[in-house]
C-alpha cells in the first residue's frame, strides 16, 4: 500500500536523526540518546522501518501517534521495558476498533522523535515523514492535531509493568493532559502514550510535513561539518534557512519551578559580531523567547536553537551552564503553527508573555 | 605535616616533598614498566634531594593514570559480570549495550537482568527476587567470573536494593569482588552502570597496583599511610582506591590544575599544563577544576564521572616545527619523551618547539649553539604561531570576561614567557612538577547527589540535609570535620515530576585527618 515511496531508515541515519531531533527540540524534548540506542538494537535484530511521505497512503487510512510521557530524568534512569508504547497503541486499536496503517510522531523535537520509529519497528508499520509540532512543546494540546480539532481524544497509557489505562470520553485536550500526567506519576513518572487514530486525510491537512527528513538532514549537516572541520553553525544556518541571531557566552542561568514546570532564563554576553550586546532567553523546558539588548527577536512558535559554538552540539535547557559558548539560531515555524488559532495555543501569550506580539521570522527558505 | 606527592605518568614519575605550604624538593624520574621501580626511584631521589628522613614523612599521595590506560589499552582487565536490577523496566537496553565490541569481548559479555530497583520516589519497581539472584550467582560461579558489578534503578536516590543484592551475591560467591553502582556514579543508569562495570573489571589490577605502591613506599623506608587522588582532585585511602580504581580516572589533569592553584596562590584562573606532546587547558574555580557538564567517554564507553572540563591541543615541548612556504606548523606531531635525543638542542635532527624557545633566548635547555643557525624570521613566526594556539585555547577556556591570570605549568612551560591574549601569565616555582604538588596537597571530599521532594520539605531543609550528608561523607572518608567547606552546590528542579522534585548535589571538601 505504501508502495516504494519514502525510504528505509538505516542504522547510519540514526546518529544524524538523533542530533537533528535534539536541535529541533529547541532546548527541550529530552535526550534522544536512549531512543537512538533502542532503535539501533531493533534494526540490528532485523526490524525494518520505512519513512513515508504524506501522500503515500489513501485518505481513509488510519494513523496512530505514540510518544513517551514523563520527566526526562526518568528516561535516562528507568529505561523502558520496551513495549510500553506498542501496548498503548494496541489498546487504542482495541478500544476504537480501528487498525493503524502507519504511525506519526506528536513531536519531532527531542526523544519523542525516536518513539514512533521504535513502535513501528515492533508493530511492522511505516512512519509518516512529519509530526504535530515541527519542534518540541511541553503539552499534548500544543500539537497541530489538537489545535486543528482532532475528532477524538481516545487515548491510552501503558507502563513497564503491564498496566494499561484507556481514556475514552475526555472533554478537552487540556483535561486529557491532566489525566495523563496524573496516571503517569502513578506509573512511576514515565509511561508510553498513544493517541486516537487520525485519518490520513486529516494528517495531510494538519501535520508539519517532512520533519523526519529535516531532522536527519540537519543532523547530517552537523556531523559532516564537524568531520570536515567546517564552521558547524554556519552550515546549519545554510541548511535550515534559519538565521544566526546571537553568539555569546552564557553568563547566568536562573531556574525555578512554577506550576510543575521549570521556568527561567539564560543570559548571554555577546562575542564576535555581538560583542558588547546582551541576550536573554526565556526557558520553560524549551527556549521560548530570545531578546537581544532588550528587543524580542525570536519567539514561540518560531524555533530558538542553542548550539555549542564549536561542535554544533544541541544545548538543552537542562544542560545550560555558565561559560558555555552558544550560537543561537532562529528558524521560522511552519505556517500551520502561526495561524491565529495556533498562536492562541503556542504563541508568546500562551506561555505567559502577553506583552509580546508574535512577530514571525521571515522564512528565508521560502 | 610532611607530605610526599607522586604523579605516575606515562613517561615520567614526578615526586615532591611538601611541608605545610612549602615545596621542599621536586624531582622527575622515568616511569618503569613495573611501576614499582619508578616509584621507588622517585621516592629515593626526592628524599635524597630534600635531605628529609624517610621516617619523618607523614603521608604519601599518589596520582596515577594506570587505570585509565588499562581501559584505553584493554590491558589487565578481568572478566566481569554485570547484574542490573529493574525488571520489568529497562529490558529494552541490557547492560554494556553501547560498549565497543573489543572491550565487551575482553570482559566476556556476561550481562544479567533481574527484578528489583526503585521508582523515582523510592517505591519498588518490583520486589527483589533472592532466588533469581542466587541463580545468576550460580551461573557466574560456573563461568569462573570473579568480578561483579550491580546497578539498580534509582540507586543514587535509594540504595537499599542495590546493597541487599550485593550482600546476596557476595555471600553466594565468597572472595568475588562486588561493585555497587551508587558508590561510584550519579543518576543516569547506563552511564553509572558502565562506571560500575569498569570498576569491577579493574579490581584485580587495582589489588596488584596498590600492592606495588605499598611495596615501593616500604622499600623507600617510609611507614606513613598512602592515598590516591581521584578525578575531582581529592583523596581516597589505599583501601578505598583498591575498591574504586575507576575514581582515579582523569586525576592527572586535575592534579596539575590543583597544583597550579597551590603553587601560584591563585584560585580563579585558567591553567595550561604543557607536556611533551599536548597542552591541557582548563579553568579553575575556587581552586578546583571546573567539572565537565556532559557524559564523558573513557576508552569508548560513556560514563558520568566527575571529570574535569579540560581539553587538549597538540602543542608541547616536543612538538614538531615545520616551515612551509607561507606558514609554519607546530604540532600535533611530537617527539614526545624522545625530546632529549631527537631535538636539535640535544644533538638530534628534529626541529621542535623547545628548540625555538631556546633559539629565541627564552629558555636555557640543552646546547643553544645547535640552534644558532635558525633564521630570526622562522623563530619569530614559530613563536607567533604557538602564541596564537595558546591564545585560542585560553579564550575557549575563559568562563568570565574578567581578566583572570593564566597559570602555566608542566615541563613544556618554557614555551611561554609573555601574556597570552592580554592575560597576565603566572609561572610558579616548581612548575615542572605541578602534578605531583597537586597530589601532595589533595584534600578529602564527600558528595551527595539526590532527589528531594520540595512539597514535603522546604528547599532550605533539603539543602541542609544534603549538606549534612556531604559533610558526613567527607568525615567518613577521612577529613577533619572543622576544616570542611562546601565547595559545590547544584540544585536543579526536575521538570514534570510531582511534588516539586529537585535534584540536589552537594560536595564537601576538607583537610586530611592524619594520625
Amino acid at each position: 500500500m505504501s508502495g516504494e515511496k519514502g525510504f528505509l531508515l538505516t542504522e547510519g541515519d540514526l546518529p544524524a536523526l538523533s542530533i537533528g531531533a535534539a536541535l529541533l527540540g529547541t532546548g527541550g524534548g529530552g535526550n534522544p540518546y536512549v531512543g537512538m540506542l533502542r532503535t539501533r538494537e531493533l534494526l540490528r535484530k532485523g526490524a525494518q522501518v520505512r519513512i513515508i511521505p504524506l501522500d503515500a497512503l489513501p485518505d481513509d487510512a488510519w494513523v496512530g501517534r505514540v510518544g513517551s510521557i514523563g520527566a526526562p530524568i526518568i528516561g535516562i534512569e528507568k529505561i523502558s521495558e520496551g513495549g510500553e508504547c506498542h501496548r498503548a497503541m494496541l489498546a487504542v486499536e482495541e478500544a476504537s476498533g480501528i487498525r493503524m496503517a502507519a504511525l506519526i510522531a506528536a513531536e519531532i523535537g527531542g526523544a519523542n522523535a525516536m518513539v514512533p520509529v521504535i513502535t513501528a519497528a515492533m508493530a511492522g508499520l511505516p512512519v509518516i515523514d512529519g509530526d504535530g509540532m515541527g519542534r518540541a512543546f511541553p503539552e499534548i494540546q500544543m500539537t497541530t492535531f489538537s489545535i486543528y480539532g482532532e475528532a477524538s481524544l481516545l487515548s491510552a497509557l501503558a507502563d513497564d509493568k503491564g498496566n494499561v489505562v484507556v481514556f475514552r470520553k475526555v472533554t478537552s485536550a487540556l483535561m486529557l493532559e491532566r489525566l495523563m500526567r496524573t496516571a503517569t506519576v502513578a506509573m512511576g513518572a514515565g509511561a508510553g502514550a498513544a493517541g486516537a487514530p487520525l485519518s490520513m486525510e486529516f494528517i495531510r491537512r494538519t501535520a508539519i510535513p517532512g520533519t523526519v527528513t529535516q531532522a536527519i538532514e540537519i543532523g547530517a549537516t552537523v556531523l559532516q561539518a564537524r568531520a570536515k572541520r567546517q564552521d558547524v553553525v554556519e552550515k546549519v544556518v545554510e541548511k535550515t534557512g534559519g538565521g544566526l541571531f546571537f553568539t555569546g557566552k552564557l553568563v547566568d542561568v536562573r531556574r525555578e519551578l512554577t506550576g510543575g514546570f521549570m521556568r527561567g532564563h539564560a543570559l548571554l554576553s555577546g562575542m564576535g559580531d555581538w560583542a558588547g550586546s546582551e541576550a536573554r532567553i526565556a526557558i520553560q523546558n524549551e527556549n521560548l523567547v530570545l531578546w537581544v539588548d532588550g528587543e524580542p527577536k525570536v519567539m514561540v512558535p518560531d524555533l530558538i536553537m542553542n548550539l555549542e559554538q564549536e561542535t554544533g552540539e544541541p544545548i538543552t535547557t537542562e544542560m545550560l551552564r555558565f561559560g558555555q559558548r552558544v550560537s543561537v539560531i532562529g528558524l521560522p515555524a511552519h505556517s500551520l503553527m502561526k495561524t491565529p488559532r495556533a498562536l492562541e495555543v503556542v504563541g508568546p501569550k500562551a506561555f505567559g508573555y502577553p506583552e509580546i506580539l508574535f512577530t514571525p521570522l521571515a522564512d528565508a527558505a521560502a | 605535616m610532611i607530605r610526599i606527592g607522586i604523579d605516575v605518568g606515562g613517561t615520567n614519575t614526578d615526586a615532591v616533598i611538601v611541608e605545610g605550604d612549602r615545596v621542599l624538593a621536586g624531582v622527575k624520574s622515568p616511569t618503569t614498566q613495573d611501576v614499582m621501580g619508578g616509584v621507588v626511584g622517585a621516592l629515593t631521589a626526592v628524599l635524597e634531594t630534600s635531605g628529609i628522613e624517610a621516617g619523618a614523612i607523614d603521608v604519601v599521595m599518589i596520582g596515577t593514570t594506570h587505570f585509565t590506560n588499562a581501559v584505553v589499552q584493554r590491558r589487565d582487565l578481568a572478566p566481569t559480570a554485570a547484574i542490573r536490577l529493574g525488571l520489568p523496566a529497562t529490558a529494552s537496553l541490557p547492560p554494556m549495550i553501547d560498549w565497543p565490541d573489543d572491550l565487551k569481548r575482553t570482559l566476556g559479555g556476561h550481562v544479567y537482568l533481574a527484578h528489583g530497583g526503585n521508582e523515582f520516589d523510592g517505591r519498588p519497581i518490583s520486589p527483589l527476587d533472592e532466588a533469581e539472584l542466587l541463580g545468576i550467582a550460580e551461573e557466574i560461579r560456573t563461568k569462573g567470573v570473579r568480578s561483579v558489578a550491580i546497578a539498580s534503578v534509582f540507586s543514587p536516590v535509594s540504595a537499599d536494593v542495590e546493597r541487599r543484592a550485593g550482600e546476596i551475591v557476595g555471600n553466594a560467591l565468597p572472595g568475588v569482588h562486588v561493585t555497587l553502582s551508587h558508590e561510584i556514579g550519579r543518576l543516569g543508569l547506563l552511564e553509572r552502570e558502565n562506571a560500575a562495570i569498569m570498576n569491577a573489571c579493574l579490581r584485580d589490577l587495582s589489588s596488584d597496583v596498590i600492592a606495588a605502591f605499598r611495596n615501593a613506599i616500604a622499600q623507600a623506608g617510609i611507614t606513613a599511610p598512602f592515598y590516591l587522588t581521584q578525578n575531582d582532585g581529592t583523596l581516597m585511602d589505599a583501601a578505598t582506591a583498591e575498591r574504586f580504581p575507576v575514581l582515579t580516572f582523569a586525576s592527572g589533569p586535575t592534579n596539575s590544575m590543583r597544583g597550579a592553584a597551590f603553587l601560584s596562590g591563585v584560585s580563579e584562573a585558567i591553567v595550561i599544563d604543557i607536556g611533551g606532546t599536548t597542552a591541557d587547558v582548563g579553568s579553575l574555580q575556587k581552586g578546583f577544576p571546573r567539572q565537565a557538564p556532559m557524559a564523558v567517554e573513557v576508552g569508548g564507553v560513556r560514563t558520568n564521572f566527575r571529570m574535569p572540563d579540560v581539553f587538549s591541543i597538540g602543542l608541547g615541548g616536543g612538538s614538531l616545527v615545520v616551515d612551509m612556504d607561507d606558514a609554519v606548523a607546530v604540532g600535533p606531531s611530537s617527539v614526545g619523551y624522545r625530546l632529549t635525543r631527537e631535538a636539535l638542542i640535544f644533538g638530534g635532527d628534529t626541529l621542535t618547539a623547545s628548540d625555538i624557545a631556546v633559539a629565541a633566548g627564552k629558555a636555557e635547555l640543552g646546547d643553544a649553539s645547535k640552534v644558532a643557525h635558525l633564521s630570526p624570521d622562522l623563530i619569530a613566526r614559530a613563536r607567533r604561531k604557538m602564541m596564537e594556539m595558546l591564545e585560542d585555547c585560553v579564550d575557549r577556556a575563559r568562563v568570565t570576561p574578567d581578566p583572570l591570570p593564566v597559570i602555566v605549568v608542566g615541563g613544556g612551560s618554557i614555551l611561554v614567557d609573555e601574556p597570552i591574549g592580554g592575560l597576565e601569565i603566572v609561572k610558579p616555582e616548581h612548575f615542572a612538577v605541578a602534578n605531583a604538588v597537586g597530589a601532595a596537597i589533595a584534600q578529602i571530599s564527600g558528595e551527595v547527589d539526590s532527589v528531594y521532594s520540595l512539597a514535603e520539605t522546604s528547599r532550605e531543609k533539603a539543602l541542609e540535609d544534603a549538606t549534612g550528608k556531604a559533610k558526613d561523607a567527607a568525615v567518613a572518608a577521612g577529613a577533619q570535620r572543622d576544616s570542611i567547606e562546601i565547595v559545590d552546590v547544584e540544585d536543579v528542579p526536575l521538570a514534570y515530576l510531582p511534588g516539586n522534585a529537585t535534584r540536589i548535589r552537594v560536595k564537601a571538601v576538607g583537610e586530611l585527618n592524619v594520625g
